[in-house]
């Protein structure tokens, strides 16, 4: 009954002739797929938060499985990872920051009432409208 | 001592020699391994290796996971024991980073759950996994020469170009259908279950020199003498279909098949048409 694995394996064809011969040559993401993803879960003393490790799990995913559907999934976060994102360094971030930056002088300017000198005229004017609704 | 914790890798079925064959193991950071027995009937052991604290505590454990260099040390580490085991004993393989305070408590959860165990180790036991993954060689869609089109228009010959490319995709789809068909009918007359695992595409499937799109990547749990048969009938599914690769690894550990039944998607679970 505890017949060693080993002795079975010998009546192996040829090609696999070393028994889980793949040794460090298995491809990375096969292993894992594996031994994140399957292997049985018994509670260990150490708790990983479940939400982590499922975020872990889907950044892996990213790497391992289709872009295409993990966006399907609403799942579009790495594009403002830089360690997965060239393009969240280009001009996307650029661009929000901007946004950001503009959000912020104008809350300074009116928090101090600062000249608006270098302001188009209409833009002035749509802003008083637009405070004029908010009142 | 006490910044030593206990890293589980698998739950084993003892066996002789089982003890001494994994002395010489070196698992995650180079620990050395050693088998925990259950102090009852002695039929279970616990494959463990003692790692350091500072890493393996929650916050640098959470941390390191996210580092793709040490989660892929870890993985490798924690694969080389279990399959080395698996050379000698049937083998539970347990999640990546299951850790315990020290040796006693991991010995406590391997009596509490011994019955569980016991009962998984039996279905697995003289059982392998092997990995099957059907692929789609993108490269055979745009290879198809396109018919000289000198009495066409360029717009013409570009959209009869387009139809045809697309035709060529279609068949190549049909292919990959008819090779995954095949596998599944070798799964039926030779393996005891099968998972289905995502396909893989991006950044790790492209670094492993995968050729071609993935489109099924199905593990097979199956019995020892039935290996040669079913890899014969899976190395011959392609045959006669173009643009189709079919790719065997293993033998794995049953790591898809650790999982009890109703958890793990079996087989009844899994019985879709493939994509």
């Amino acid at each position: 009954m505890t017949e060693p694995l080993a002795n079975r394996l010998g009546s192996y064809p040829s090609r696999s002739a070393p028994p889980y011969a793949q040794g460090s040559s298995a491809n990375l993401a096969d292993i894992l797929e594996r031994v994140l993803d399957k292997g049985i879960v018994i509670a260990g003393d150490i708790q990983i938060n479940l939400l982590d490790i499922e975020l872990l799990t889907i950044k892996l995913r990213l790497l391992v499985a289709s872009v295409d559907k993990a966006k399907e999934m609403g799942i579009d976060w790495w594009e403002h990872d830089p360690s997965l994102s060239s393009r969240s360094r280009g001009e996307q971030s650029l661009a929000e920051e901007n946004r950001r930056l503009r959000a912020e002088i104008d809350a300074i300017r009116q928090a101090n009432a600062l000249p608006e000198k270098e302001e188009a005229p209409q833009d002035t004017g749509r802003r008083r409208r637009g405070s004029a609704r908010d009142e | 001592m006490s910044d030593l914790l206990t890293y589980a890798y698998a739950v084993v079925r003892n066996a002789e020699g089982l003890r001494e064959a994994t002395a010489p193991l070196r698992g995650v950071a180079e620990s050395p391994v050693s088998l925990l027995t259950d102090t009852g009937d002695d039929q279970l052991g616990l494959a463990v290796s003692h790692v350091p604290g500072q890493d393996f505590q929650e916050d640098a454990l959470k941390q390191h996971l996210e580092d793709l260099e040490w989660l892929e040390a870890v993985a490798r580490a924690h694969h080389g024991v279990i399959e080395a085991l698996g050379e000698r004993t049937t083998v539970l393989p347990l999640r990546l980073a299951t850790v315990y305070l020290d040796d006693n408590r991991a010995r406590e959860v391997l009596e509490a759950g011994r019955t569980m165990f016991a009962g998984r180790l039996a279905r697995l036991s003289e059982h392998v996994e092997w990995g099957v993954k059907i692929y789609v060689e993108s490269s055979a869609a745009l290879a198809e020469p396109t018919v000289p089109a000198a009495d066409l228009t360029p717009g013409r010959a570009y959209l009869r170009n387009r139809r045809q490319q697309q035709s060529v995709r279609d068949t190549v789809y049909q292919a990959a259908q008819k090779a995954a068909e095949r596998v599944e009918a070798a799964g039926r007359r030779h393996a005891s279950d099968r998972v289905r695992h995502r396909v893989q595409q991006g950044l790790l499937a492209d670094a492993a020199g995968a050729v071609g799109e993935n489109v099924v990547n199905d593990a097979y749990l199956v019995p020892l003498k039935r290996c040669d048969g079913f890899l014969a009938d899976v190395a011959h599914a392609a045959d006669g279909l173009d643009g189709v690769r079919v790719e065997a690894t293993g033998p794995w550990a049953p790591y898809s098949f650790a999982m009890p039944l109703d958890e793990s998607g079996g087989a009844a679970a899994a019985e879709g048409a493939p994509p």
